[in-house]
This record gives C-alpha cells, structure tokens and sequence, in this order.
C-alpha cells in the first residue's frame, strides 16, 4: 500500500476577466486566477509564497456590481464574477497609488515588473511633490546586507519572511504609527544584537531595493553594479543535505548575489546564512 | 515536537518538550520509550504481526528498562519519558529526525537501531508522513553512499561481494574489481599505524583536522611514504602532502549531480571558472588514468552520469533532462516513466509482503567510551552552529556577525564553581591533549556539560581533545562524548 494524501478536488467556479469567461477553483483569489490566465496585474505586497497581506493597493480591480475596486490579491472568487482588471477607473487608482508612494519613498530600484506598470501608467512620481519623502541614512550595520530606509514602501514582505511565512524568527516587525511608522527590530537596537540569523530572506523578498547585499550596495556606490553583464546559474548549496536550489548571480567570474528560486518545491525561495551569505571561498581574491 | 538533545538548542527552544539528555544515554532512552510503548497497550499489533520478525525477543530484552531506570541512566524525568511514549505511539503520523547526535558515538549504529525498533513498534514507517529520517550534514553525503563511496558497495547499493553484482561492473568495465570489502577511513587509520597501508590519496576531506584524536591522526599521515591531496583549499591536510591537486569547487565551479537528504538528485550547473590550474575532479581523474597508461576521454558530467544510469538500476530513468523538467527526483526511479518515490518503506504495507519482514533488533546501552572522573569530571560534546560548517575551510572566510571563534560553552554554575567568567581564556585538558580557548557561560547546558563547534580549529583544534574509538559497524568515531577538565589560566586573558 502506498498511501498519498490528495485533497478532494474543489468545485469550480465561472468567472468574466475582461470579457473572457473562465473557470477557477473554489477558494482561488482573483489574482491567482488572472495569473493562470496570463493576465498581468502589478502587485507590491503580494507574494506567492507569503501570506496576503493586502496593504499595498497595487493589485486592485474592478468588479461588476462593487461600488469600489477591489483587491485582486485577497477577493476570492465566486460564481458569475466579473472583473475589469484594468479598466480606466482600475488604472486611475493604480497611477495615484504609485504616485502617492512615490512623494513618500524612493522608487528608483523597484522591480523590473512595477516599473514596467509606472512606464505603462506613465506614473509622474513627482506629481505630489518630494518634501515628504525622508532622508535617512543608509543603515550598515555588518558586511552582508544594509538596510536603506527611504527605498522601504512597507509591503510587510520581510516581516512576513522572517516571521510565520518562512524564517520564524520574528526579528522584525512594524515599530511607530502613522507616517512614523517603519519596520524595526526589537527596540530598533542593531542586527547584529538583535534576533536575526542573517538568513536574508527579507532581502529575497524585498521589491524595492531596501533590503539590499552588501556587495551589490558597494557595487553600486562605486559604479560597478552591471545587471546587464550578470549571468544566472542554478546549483544546489554544498552545506547541508536540505537540497536548497541556489541561483548565483556572476559578474566578472565573481559571485554578486545569490537568489533562490520561488517555484522550486524544496525550500519555495528561503535559505539560511550558509546558503545566501557563506561563498566568499569561491571568490578569486578572497581566497 | 519534542526534542532530543543535551543542549537546549535553539530547536529545542521550539519544541513542546524538550529532554535534555544525558551524551550517550540514547539507547537507554529508546528501550525505555519501548517498554512503556509496550506496557500501556500501545503497540500496533496488526503492523506487527505483519510486517516485521522477533518482536518477542525485543520485548523481553527492553523488559528491564523501566520508566525509574530509563530516568537514572538518561537524566530525564520519568514522566516526561512516559509522555513522549505515550504522544509517539498514539500520533497518527510521527517522524524521528536524527542527525550526528545519534551516529557520532561508538555505539552509533545501535542508537539508530533502537529507534528503528521504535517506528516497528508503532509503524510509523513507509507511510506519509510517519518515517525514519536521518538528516544529512552535507549536500552530497547521501550521493557519496549512492555512487559507491562506500567500502563494501558499488553503485547503487550493488555488493563487491556479490558475483552478479561485481561481474555487471566488470563487464562494463572491462577490468576484475575487487570482491573483498575495502576499508573505510577510520580502519585506513589503524593501517596506517600497522605499516599496511603507505600511500594515500586524499580527495575533498580534510582529516588532519577532522579526524578524532587529530595528533595521531596528523602523525599517520605525515608518516606515509607518498600523501596526494585533492582540494580546494591548501588545507591543514594539504600541507602534509607529497603532491596536490587543485581541483574546482563543486558547487559552483563544475557540473554535476547531488543528491540530498531526501533521496533527490538534483542538477548543479558550473557558475564560475576555477581559479589558476584547478580543474574539474573528473578530468583529474581521468588525466591521472590516463598517465597511468589507460586511454579515458575526458567525458563531460552527463556522459558519467549516463553510464552510471546503465549501471545502477535506481539511478535509470533520472537523465539530465527529466532532472532539470523536474527540479530533481528521488530514487529509487528505474525507468524514465517513472516518477520516483517519495518514501521508501512504502512495502512494508503491502499484502503480500513482497521481501522479507523487517526484523526488531535487540540493543543493549553501552556507556561513553571516555569515562568522567575525578580528574576528568567534564562531559565535552561537539558540534556545528547555524553559520559554520566543518572545519571551517568554506564557511570561515565569510563575515558572519554570528560568527563565535573557537570557544567553549561551559553552564554558569561551572563557571561560577571554577571562578570563570564569559569571555576568559581556559584550558581544556582531555585525555589526549589540551587546548586553550575562550569561555563562554551559556544557559541550556548544565553543570558538568560543555560544548565546542568543530569550525575553528586553526584557533583551538577541539579533535586533538576527542577520542578516536569507534564503533566496529559504522566506522565513526565518537566525536560527541569527551571527558575533560578546565583549567582557569592565571594571568591570562
């Protein structure tokens, strides 16, 4: 006997997404559904592997019969739901959305998929003026990753990351109220002292570039940081017998970064110290 | 979640129970958790009955271990034990997760043996979710078994000693293989010493620092008539040597397959390009053949991966390309239609039994080989931290700010008793040497309990403090039970 455990398939559902008729499983959320269908809808907070959050406003759409647009990420479907996923209201919302961010926080090292969507709302992200926008210095507190304030949009993506979608470590959480508030660790004390293990899975998750590798911080300070010379290689860490996949990010046959693929099964994008930080012994003149 | 552990470590700070054990109490601890499984009713007969062989004589050999001595000899209280037997047996899937706790000690091989008899005893074996899952320290440790690293096997878990076996090999190869097992490393080590073995050809390990007892260890291999090291690094062993290889990082300077805890072979793919001569172990290897007067092309990773596929048959139906569609698949997986199999034990529930029933082996607990004494009245054990690995040769060169250096972790109450304070420098004495290193009081041990990573050598080598008697059916040596005294150091530090 060989006894695997499958979950009774759930009942589907008929929906409209921009005049296309569709079906999606019980319980799936509009986004999910328009991804399948390969239908693009910007998202912030939202990630696969984390639990939705819904802060961020990015992914809203509009549904027939709602009197305001909804959040894709978190709006489950139902039957004979349809939705305009970017009518001229839906895009309205979502330009003002980026350009409000924009008066308060540093855009310019979002994803490649949320500038894509601010060149296609042509998003002037001086429209609301920059006088809010705080100038705090770049926090460097060890040599593996810095943490840069004025680039952070709150997308609670590396609290959930060190917390109860991955890390469980729970070294950071959202500290101050209002326009004060800001992700912190305990007391706002130093990582090094704090609860962190340096697993750097915040940094994996982070859209904004606010989380960011020491190396590729210095790179970018000293006008080194080629994207474009940047090859991509999947291998598998040598440190333990977990099989965490590693994406190593090279750049003049010299590690940069390191990545780890979301859609693979073992460990869904998250490493620990060893596996994001622990390579310097592979580099040329560390050796 | 209950943890198992003399420390309490950070997992055990996780867990709903943890049971801080005595160092190499554990089979002590299984025939107990066995016999109250046993006296509460708690067995699963049916499991039993018809998937394993001498429960009778199991029975009567954990007779002795009641819940009061099983608390004598581990240091757990009784009641806990009885809970965990209780919440073990009764759980509708339930694992047990080891690691070099279990293995690292003379008696390694029963401590997996008892807890073995415990998954038989409740079948919390070959189903999903229940299992016996020993969790691997390096990502190739379970590949290095699978490709025949092993001096009894060939690929696959095919035997030197079985002629079908041995005669595949040879016919592919063209060449006799050897039908006698070979050695395995810590009986290299007593060759050694007896003159037998004279030349050694060392290749990714480094046993000058992590072997058990390493001043003998480093006197054997400084004695050989001809040393070869193949590394990375010119490590402690490296420098030993007559010649050395410089070869490629695995893991980022060569293609190739490695295979993780969970039986998956997954595909690496080469990112960097070694540095100076290093070259890829294959062409090392197949350049040495070749100097040796045979005529190996230099074959590419997927050309010996495929002959190892025709070779080993759980290997078969895993080619490059169903491992990249897949991101890896686990074994055993015989034919490219094969999906691979998730866990491994699945036959013991079949009806009718398609092997023999898995026998209960009865294991009797054995002391620490080191005694604690007078003298030496400290229990030393070893171990890894979150940010190092080994001994340190690929994880000392990055700057982790969790990063300790060589210290040894003593409990409050010995440091108050010895008049040491965090961060003063100590002398520990073993039996076989000393070394001094920097103290730190740190809850979760207890008095007469004291630990040490293996990452820091170079500043206070833990090995030349341990002990090299092994157990006779792994060949480990028992790394985690050393008896020591500290020494405060007057005027120092």
């Amino acid at each position: 006997m060989i006894e695997t455990r499958i979950e009774p398939p759930k009942p589907l559902v008929t929906i409209t997404v921009d005049g296309v008729e569709m079906t999606a499983p019980q319980g799936a959320t509009i986004l999910e559904t328009c991804r399948d269908a390969d239908i693009a809808v910007p998202t912030l907070c939202y990630l696969d592997t984390l639990e939705a959050f819904n802060a961020c406003r990015a992914c809203l759409v509009e549904v027939e019969g709602s009197r305001t647009l909804v959040p894709s990420c978190s709006r489950e479907v139902t039957e004979g739901l349809v939705v305009e996923t970017e009518s001229e209201r839906v895009v309205a919302a979502r330009k003002m959305v980026y350009e409000l961010l924009a008066s308060s926080v540093d855009l310019s090292l979002v994803d490649g998929e949320t500038a894509m969507f601010m060149e296609r709302y042509d998003v002037d992200v001086d429209r609301f003026g920059t006088a809010d926008r705080p100038v705090r210095a770049v926090k460097v507190e060890d040599d593996l990753y810095i943490r840069d304030y004025d680039k952070c949009i709150m997308c609670f993506r590396c609290v959930a990351a060190c917390g109860p979608d991955a890390q469980n470590t729970f070294a950071i959480d959202v500290a101050g109220r209002g326009l004060k508030a800001t992700i912190a660790t305990e007391f706002d004390i130093v990582l090094p002292d704090s609860a962190c293990v340096y697993c750097g899975n915040c940094i994996g998750v982070c859209p904004s570039g606010a989380l960011m590798f020491k190396t590729e911080f210095d790179m970018r300070a000293s006008g080194d940081w080629r994207p474009e010379d940047q090859t991509v290689s999947r291998t598998v860490c040598s440190f333990c017998g977990v099989g965490c996949n590693l994406e190593l990010h090279v750049q003049d046959n010299r590690i940069v970064t390191v990545t780890s693929p979301m859609d693979h099964d073992v460990t869904s994008g998250h490493l620990c110290i060893k596996g994001r930080f622990g390579w310097s012994h592979v580099q040329p003149d560390d050796q | 979640m209950y943890a198992v552990d003399p420390r309490r470590t950070e997992s055990a700070e996780w867990a709903d129970v943890w049971l801080g054990i005595d160092v190499g109490s554990d089979v002590a601890l299984s025939n107990t958790i066995a016999r109250e499984i046993i006296h509460a009713g708690l067995t699963n007969d049916a499991f039993i009955a018809h998937s394993t062989s001498g429960y009778d004589a199991y029975a009567a050999s954990v007779e002795d271990w009641t819940l009061e001595r099983g608390e004598e000899v581990t240091g757990v209280p009784a009641e806990t034990i009885r809970q965990l037997a209780h919440d073990y047996a009764t759980a509708e899937t339930a694992q047990l997760c080891w690691t070099l706790g279990i293995t690292e000690h003379h008696t390694g091989t029963d401590n997996v043996i008892s807890l073995i008899n415990l998954a038989l005893l409740t079948g919390h074996v070959g189903r999903y979710g229940s299992g016996l899952v020993p969790i691997r320290g390096q990502n190739n440790v379970q590949g290095g078994g699978d490709m025949g690293a092993l001096p009894n096997k060939l690929p696959g878990f095919q035997d030197v000693t079985n002629d079908e076996h041995r005669g595949k090999f040879e016919a592919a190869w063209g060449v006799d293989v050897p039908s006698e097992p070979g050695w395995h490393v810590t009986e290299m080590f007593d060759a050694m010493e007896r003159g037998d073995i004279k030349a050694m050809y060392v290749i990714g390990e480094n046993p000058a620092q992590s072997e058990a007892d390493t001043t003998r260890a480093i006197d054997l291999l400084d004695g050989l008539d001809f040393l070869v090291v193949q590394d990375i690094f010119l490590t402690k062993t490296a420098a030993l040597a007559d010649v050395v290889l410089p070869a490629a990082a695995g893991w980022a300077e060569s293609d190739g397959t490695v295979t993780s805890s969970e039986r998956r072979v997954q595909l690496m793919h080469k990112a960097l390009d070694p540095p100076g001569e290093a070259k890829d172990d294959i062409e090392i290897l197949c350049l040495l053949a070749n100097e040796m007067g045979h005529n190996w092309d230099i074959p590419n990773s997927e050309q010996v991966w495929d002959e190892l596929r025709s070779l080993s048959p759980m290997h078969a139906g895993m080619s490059y390309a169903r491992l990249e569609e897949h991101g890896g698949l686990q074994w055993p997986c015989p034919d490219e239609d094969h999906p691979g199999t998730l866990f491994l034990h699945g036959w013991l529930w079949e009806d009718p039994m398609p092997r023999e029933p898995a026998p209960f082996i009865a294991v009797e607990w054995a002391p620490p080989v080191d005694p604690l004494s007078e003298d030496f009245p400290v229990r030393l054990t070893t171990g890894r931290r979150l940010d190092g690995y080994n001994t340190g040769v690929q994880s000392g060169g990055y700057r982790s700010p969790l990063a300790t250096g060589a210290v040894i972790d003593i409990d409050p109450l010995d440091g108050h008793r010895l008049g040491v304070t965090d961060g003063d420098t100590v002398r520990v004495v073993s039996r076989r040497g000393a070394i001094d290193v920097t103290a730190r009081l740190r809850d979760g041990l207890r008095p007469g309990l004291a630990f040490m990573a293996i990452h820091w050598p170079d500043d206070g080598d833990v090995n030349t403090l341990t002990l090299d008697a092994w157990d006779p059916k792994s060949g480990t040596a028992e790394f985690k039970a050393t008896a020591v005294r500290i020494e405060t150091l007057v005027g120092v530090g």
